[in-house]
């Protein structure tokens, strides 16, 4: 097989397994847990093109994934934090249980 | 597309998938870290090492160990309850559709190409290039870090009376 075709299959596999976990669980940890998963699929694809296209010597990929690693954790620490702020409110990180944001 | 590929994948494969359906919520992080850590070696293998090593300091290290930190504090570790049957299987549906459409788009749609060299992407031509091409977008990452620290500690500031 092609190893650009298997690196961008890969990628969505791991897209498809962060989505189903993102739209299966209800604890809102791995909901997060699984939209970054999500990203990091979409970080794999910059890094299999940078590998394979046509141009590596400009490093746009592996730049791009750089920054997207760094929007991502930026991501991950609001995300978390409002989750401890709902848990003060609500005592659980049940979706189903949680049902408004305004404290 | 070599042996060390496809080991490397199963890893991820095997590492996130479990971390999305084991019951446990610390036994799903640790599974998480293992599968980041078998991308992470996927990118080092296609000679991406800075990012290579950055996933393992940014997810590995840090994302992971924070998940960890907020599971503990919001004592859900095995409390979970589970949805109703017929909402999980429509989830799966929707990914399962979702991935054999870029499964065939991406069969169909990439023609197999001549072999490339492996490029070279030494710390040198990245600090060059985040100085230079990419100095304004390095500074906006920063703003944007400053802004997520200040931001997620004032959110999970408790503000009740007497609680610091």
């Amino acid at each position: 097989m092609n190893p650009l075709t298997a690196c961008v299959l890969l990628s969505s596999l791991l897209f498809a397994i962060g989505l189903a976990g993102a739209l299966t669980r209800r604890n809102a940890i791995l909901v997060l847990v699984g939209i970054e998963l999500m990203l990091n699929a979409a970080n794999l694809n910059f890094i299999a093109f940078w590998r394979f296209g046509p141009n590596p010597a400009a490093m746009t990929g592996i730049l791009f994934t750089l920054f997207s690693i760094s929007v991502a954790a930026a991501e991950a620490a609001v995300g978390l934090s409002i989750i401890l702020a709902a848990y003060r409110k609500f005592r659980t990180t049940d979706l189903d249980q949680i049902t408004a944001l305004k404290g | 597309m070599t042996i060390v590929f496809l080991i490397l994948a199963a890893l991820t494969i095997l590492g996130t998938a479990a971390a999305m359906s084991l019951k446990n919520l610390v036994h799903c992080v640790l599974a998480l870290m293992l599968g980041l850590l078998g991308l992470a070696l996927i990118f080092l293998q296609l000679g991406a090492q800075f990012v290579g090593f950055t996933q393992v300091i940014v997810y590995v290290g840090a994302v992971a160990i924070l998940a960890m930190f907020a599971i503990m504090m919001t004592r859900s570790a095995k409390q979970e309850r589970l949805g109703k049957p017929s909402s999980a299987v429509g989830g799966v549906l929707i990914a399962f559709l979702v991935f054999a459409l870029l499964a065939w788009s991406f069969v169909h749609g990439i023609h197999p190409q001549a072999q490339t060299p492996q490029p070279t992407a030494s710390v040198q031509q990245i600090g060059d290039a985040l100085m230079h091409r990419f100095a304004v977008p390095l500074e906006i990452v920063g703003l944007l870090l400053t802004a997520a620290l200040i931001g997620a500690g004032v959110i999970a500031l408790d503000e009740r009376e007497g609680a610091r």
